[in-house]
C-alpha cells in the first residue's frame, strides 16, 4: 500500500487537462489551481465538463492530454485508490449494506489504518456533521440530508488533503440545501487545510461558499476569479450573465472613447481600455438599475411585470432591447405598457471587449 | 395485482387455480399420495402404509440422497465460484467480450443435457484426464450444466450494480479486491444466494446426462427414482421423490431465508 493512508497536502492542479469520450472533447485543456486550504467552486450550466474535471481528480476519467497534480504529486497516472482524495457525489453512494460507523470506519479499514484508532476516528468524522446519534442505522433508515452528512463524514475519516465534491446539495430541498451550505461553511473553518474542489450549477452555492469560482461552459474554463470579482467585474458575457443574470447591451464605443452609443443613447460609462469605434457589450447588474430620472437615463415601456416580494424585476423594452431592473417593492405595482425611465451609476456598469471569451488560468 | 374490482378479485383467482391446481398441484398431490399406498387400482390409493418410507430412507436411498446432496452441493459450489468470476470478468469486458461470454455460457442451456453428458464421458473416458468410474465425472458434468444459469443470473446484477459504489470504495483508498470483497460481492449477495438456490435445484433433479456418467457407487436419487420405477415399484419410487422434493425444498428455503437477510432497501 502506497500513499494514500498519510494526508496529503491540501491543492490541486491541472495543467492543460482534456478528456475527450471518443472523439467528442468534454474538456478543453483546463488550466486551474486550487490553493491549499482554498475552496474553489467550478460553476457551469449542466454538461459543461464539470463532473468531468472533478473525476479526472478523483481517477475516475483519463486525461487525453495534461496532468493533475495533489499537492506536489503527479497524480495522472495513479489509480484512484493511491490518490488520498475524500470525494463526495450526487446520490452520496453510502454502502447500503454497511451501518454508518462501518461506512464511516470503511476507509480507515481498507487503507489499513491502526486498529485501536479507528473507533475514535469514526466518532470524530461523525461529531464533526452532527451524525454522532446515527452510528448504528443502516443508511436506508436516514433521510437525504442525513445521508449527505454521513458522506461527508465517510470522506472526511481519512483527512484527505482535499475534498471533491459534486453537487452534494443537489439531491436537499430547497430548506435544507440552505441549512447544509451554512453547515458546509462551518465544516470548512474547522477543517482550514483541506482544498474544497466543489462542482455546482447553483450561482448561489458557489457565491455562498467559495473562495473563488472557476466558470465552465462548453467544456472550457471561461473565467476564474474571487466571488466579488465575477460578479462585479465579470471579464466574459458568459459570466456577466450565467453569475448574476447581468443586462448584456450591445454598444459602440464613441470616438474618441469616453461614452458608449446603445441604440442612439449616449451612456457615459467607463470605457477602460476598449478603443473608440469598437463594438462592445455594456453589462450592468438588474439591482443596480434603478427607475426615474438620473444620469444614463433610458426611457423604455414595461413590458412584464414579476413580484417577487421584496422586489419587482422590471422588463423594460428600450428601442427593442430588453432590460431588466430590480427595484424595491412598490407601492403602486406598475402596470403593462407603462413608460418609464430607468437610470444606473457610471461606476456600476462593466464593458466587455467584444468577443471576450479567453480562457484565464 | 391491478384488479381491484371484487369480482375481478374472485375471478382472478378462480383462473389462477383452474391452471395452477391441475398443471403443477395435482400431480404432485399424487406423487405424495401414491407415496402412502401399498395399492392404487380405483380413483384413489388404498391401503395406507409407511413403508416405502421405511425403504426410502434407509440403505441404498439414504446413501443415494446423500450422494445427490453432496454432488449438487459441490457442483453448485463450483458453478457459483466459475459463473461469478466470468459474471465479474464480463461486466468489466466490452460489449463484444461480454456477447462472446455470454453465449459461450449459454452453450451448455442450448445444447441438450444429454449431448453433454456425451460429451463428459468421451472427453473423460481416457488420459490425460481419467474421470469415468469416479464421482467426479457426475459432479463435473452437473457443474457444466448449471454453471450456465450461475453466469446469467450474476450477470444480469453484475451489469446493474451501479458503479458508484466501487467508485466510492476506491476513492476511500481501497484496493480492487477489497472492493471486490467488501463492496460489490456484498452487494451482489442477493443474486449469489438466488443463484446458489437456482443451481442446486438444478443438479438435485438431473437425470438425462447423469444416466450416462454415474459409476456404481454414486448414485444420485433421480437415478435411484428411475431405477425403481423401471422395475416396477412405482410407489417406492414416489417416496423416495417424495424425500427428494423435501430435501431441495429444505435447503432452498435455507437459501431464500439467507438472501431475505441479505437484500437491502
Ligand atoms: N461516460 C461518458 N461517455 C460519454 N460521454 C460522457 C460521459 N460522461 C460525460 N459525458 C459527456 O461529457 C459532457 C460533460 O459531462 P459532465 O462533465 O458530466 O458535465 P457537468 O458535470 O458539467 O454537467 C456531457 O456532454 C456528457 O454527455
Ligand atoms: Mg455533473
Amino acid at each position: 500500500m502506497t500513499g494514500g493512508a498519510e494526508a496529503v497536502r491540501g491543492g490541486i492542479r491541472f495543467d492543460g487537462v482534456s478528456v475527450a469520450y471518443g472523439g467528442n472533447v468534454v474538456l478543453d485543456r483546463l488550466d486551474l489551481t486550487v490553493e491549499p486550504g482554498e475552496v474553489m467552486a467550478l460553476l457551469g450550466p449542466s454538461g459543461s465538463g464539470k463532473t468531468t474535471a472533478l473525476r479526472a481528480v478523483a481517477g475516475f476519467v483519463r486525461p487525453a492530454a495534461g496532468r493533475v497534480f495533489i499537492g506536489d504529486r503527479d497524480v495522472t497516472a495513479l489509480p484512484p485508490h493511491k490518490r488520498g482524495i475524500g470525494m463526495v457525489v450526487q446520490q452520496y453512494a453510502l454502502f447500503p449494506h454497511l451501518r454508518v460507523q462501518d461506512n464511516v470506519a470503511f476507509g480507515l479499514k481498507a487503507q489499513k489504518a491502526d486498529k485501536a484508532g479507528i473507533p475514535g476516528r469514526v466518532a470524530e468524522a461523525l461529531e464533526l456533521v452532527g451524525m454522532g446519534d446515527y452510528a448504528r442505522r443502516y443508511p436506508r433508515e436516514l433521510s437525504g440530508g442525513q445521508q449527505q452528512r454521513v458522506a461527508i463524514a465517510r470522506a472526511l475519516a481519512i483527512r484527505p488533503g482535499v475534498l471533491l465534491l459534486d453537487e452534494p446539495l443537489s439531491a436537499l430541498d430547497a430548506q435544507l440545501r440552505s441549512g447544509m451550505l451554512t453547515e458546509l461553511a462551518r465544516l470548512h473553518r474547522e477543517l482550514p487545510d483541506v482544498s474544497i474542489l466543489y462542482v455546482t450549477h447553483d450561482q448561489v452555492e458557489a457565491l455562498t461558499l467559495a473562495d473563488r469560482i472557476a466558470v465552465m461552459d462548453k467544456a472550457r474554463l471561461q473565467d476564474c476569479g474571487t466571488p466579488q470579482e465575477l460578479y462585479r467585474r465579470p471579464r466574459t458575457e458568459f459570466t456577466a450573465s450565467f453569475v448574476g443574470n447581468a443586462n448584456l447591451l450591445p454598444v459602440t464605443v464613441a470616438e474618441p472613447a469616453g461614452t458608449v452609443d446603445f441604440a442612439g443613447h449616449a451612456l457615459a460609462v467607463p470605457t477602460g481600455s476598449v478603443a473608440g469605434g469598437a463594438t462592445a457589450t455594456l453589462c450592468v447588474r438588474p439591482h443596480l438599475v434603478g427607475l426615474g430620472d438620473g444620469p444614463n437615463a433610458l426611457t423604455g415601456t414595461i413590458s412584464e411585470v414579476q413580484w417577487r416580494g421584496s422586489t419587482h424585476r422590471l422588463y423594460v423594452d428600450v428601442d427593442g432591447h430588453r432590460v431588466k431592473a430590480d427595484v424595491r417593492e412598490l407601492r403602486d405595482t406598475p402596470v403593462l405598457g407603462d413608460r418609464v425611465t430607468l437610470h444606473f451609476a457610471a461606476h456600476d456598469a462593466v464593458l466587455l471587449p467584444q468577443g471576450a471569451g479567453a480562457s484565464h488560468g | 395485482m391491478l384488479v381491484h374490482s371484487r369480482t375481478g378479485k374472485w375471478a382472478t383467482w378462480a383462473v389462477f387455480l383452474l391452471l395452477f391446481v391441475p398443471l403443477f398441484a395435482v400431480p404432485l398431490l399424487v406423487v405424495l399420495a401414491a407415496s402412502f399406498a401399498t395399492n392404487w387400482s380405483g380413483a384413489f390409493p388404498s391401503g395406507p402404509t409407511l413403508d416405502h418410507y421405511d425403504a426410502a430412507t434407509a440403505g441404498d436411498s439414504l446413501q443415494a440422497l446423500t450422494t445427490s446432496l453432496v454432488t449438487a452441493v459441490t457442483a453448485s459450489l463450483a458453478a457459483l465460484t466459475i459463473g461469478t468470476w466470468a459474471a465479474l470478468a464480463a461486466a468489466s469486458l466490452g460489449r463484444r467480450g461480454k456477447r462472446f461470454l455470454d453465449a459461450l455460457f449459454m452453450l451448455p442451456v442450448a445444447v441438450p443435457s444429454v449431448v453433454v453428458g456425451l460429451a463428459v464421458l468421451v472427453a473423460f473416458s481416457q488420459p490425460p484426464v481419467l474421470l469415468n468410474g469416479t464421482r467426479w465425472i457426475v459432479i463435473l458434468a452437473h457443474t457444466v450444466l448449471v454453471t450456465a444459469f450461475a453466469y446469467t443470473s450474476v450477470s444480469a446484477a453484475a451489469v446493474r450494480l451501479d458503479p458508484m459504489y466501487a467508485q466510492a470504495a476506491a476513492s476511500l483508498g481501497a484496493r480492487p479486491s477489497y472492493v471486490l470483497l467488501r463492496v460489490r460481492l456484498p452487494l451482489l449477495l442477493p443474486s449469489l444466494t438466488a443463484a446458489a438456490g437456482l443451481c442446486f435445484a438444478l443438479s438435485m433433479g438431473e437425470l438425462s446426462a447423469t444416466m450416462m456418467l454415474y459409476p456404481p457407487d454414486w448414485t444420485p436419487l433421480p437415478v435411484q427414482i428411475f431405477a425403481a420405477t423401471d422395475r416396477g415399484s412405482l410407489f417406492t419410487g414416489a417416496a423416495v421423490a417424495v424425500v427428494l422434493m423435501a430435501a431441495t425444498l429444505l435447503v432452498l428455503f435455507a437459501v431464500s431465508r439467507i438472501r431475505t437477510r441479505a437484500s437491502y432497501r
